[in-house]
């Protein structure tokens, strides 16, 4: 599934980096701490955070992330923005907590 | 140049998981019996107790540098120091910044500021072991425009470190140094983050309890005591250093 129909299914706003928006989700991840992401996440998954610190953007491109969500509203830095964009990897959001928009995300990708 | 021993991460009976035994007397009681020269007064999030310490420490021929372990956004905890005039003003930046809950001294732990006879001064009701809504690097320009020594704490943590909370140190932080924890040695670390070559580390004790204090120091090559002094020799300056 794209980056931009999980968008569209779980009604997620963009923040930046929708030129990766064709990009293919194969699973996701969920944690806050970085050195943890860096360990244990694979390849293609979409990052689910509240991490907002443009650390995430270079993690991410580090383990070619398909996309991040950030939960609660919560709002990227701007460098962590031109990071998203520089990178193509598109930064995402979502009202709903991590538990939230984690259940549902594991429903759509199943 | 002179060389002194110093332990710059020191918690008081303010921290909540500080012991009740780490009294402004018995903290320095300690370090003048580990032979320690300089100390860090370094709280969660709150600078109340460290002005206290300074002053009675003259008395023990100690100096004390006067701050706090921050906690940032991100949980990286950041021991931050300050020339005495701008305490104040960083104190007031961790009032607005901290974001407030009520404490449960019995799950928590006790936040009391105590004066040199001991006697309580003022009890925290709101926690100190939350964070501030300000990221590491906003907490970085802060001590920064308040002349402020910014040192990433326990580095090599598991948790609450900027590695384990950010994956890497981000590379226009300015930090002044960064802080190793006892539990290592730097030969251990070099083979571990190769990335620290070139750093500038020190090694503290992130002391809770009296018997703590002293138990790792870091050697400051310099001229005499003072904060200015502390930090040409965390900068290497005209011949300063700093060893561990």
């Amino acid at each position: 599934m794209t980056i931009e129909e999980i968008k569209n299914k779980l009604e997620l706003t963009v923040f930046s980096g929708e030129e990766g928006l064709n990009r293919t989700a194969c699973g996701g991840y969920v944690s806050d701490l970085l050195s943890d992401v860096m360990g244990n996440a694979q390849e293609g998954q979409v990052w689910i955070t509240l991490q907002t610190h443009k650390n995430i953007m270079a993690i991410a491109s580090l383990k070619d992330i398909a996309a991040i969500i950030l939960v609660k509203d919560l709002e990227p830095s701007e460098d962590t923005i031109e990071f998203s964009n520089k990178e193509n990897i598109p930064l995402l959001s979502t009202s709903k907590s991590a538990f939230e928009i984690t259940g549902q995300l594991y429903e759509i990708l199943k | 140049m002179n060389r002194y021993r110093a332990d710059l991460h020191i918690h008081t009976t303010l921290s909540p998981c500080g012991d009740l035994d780490m009294s402004p007397h018995n903290i320095l009681e300690q370090a003048a019996k580990k032979s320690i020269d300089i100390i860090g007064i370094a709280d969660h999030n709150s600078t109340l107790q460290s002005r206290i310490i300074a002053e009675l420490a003259k008395d023990y021929g100690i100096f004390a540098l006067c701050g706090a372990e921050v906690t940032s956004l991100e949980e990286a905890h950041c021991l931050c120091f300050f020339p005495e005039d701008n305490l104040n003003n960083f104190q007031n930046y961790l009032d607005d910044h901290l974001v407030k809950h009520p404490n449960n001294p019995d799950k928590l732990g006790y936040q009391v500021a105590v004066d040199a006879d001991e006697q309580i001064l003022q009890q925290l009701d709101y926690s100190l072991l939350t964070s501030l809504d300000q990221s590491v690097d906003q907490i970085s320009e802060k001590v920064h425009d308040l002349n402020g020594l910014f040192i990433p704490a326990h580095i090599n943590k598991t948790m609450f470190s900027i590695f384990s909370q950010l994956g890497f140190i981000p590379d226009d932080l300015n930090e002044d140094a960064l802080e190793i924890s006892f539990h290592t040695t730097k030969e251990k670390i070099m083979k571990e983050y190769p990335v620290l070559e070139n750093k500038t580390l020190i090694q503290s004790s992130d002391a809770h309890y009296p018997n703590d204090i002293g138990k790792i120091h870091t050697l400051f090559k310099m001229h005499n005591r003072s904060f200015d002094e502390i930090k040409k020799a965390l900068h290497h300056e005209q011949g300063r250093n700093i060893y561990i």
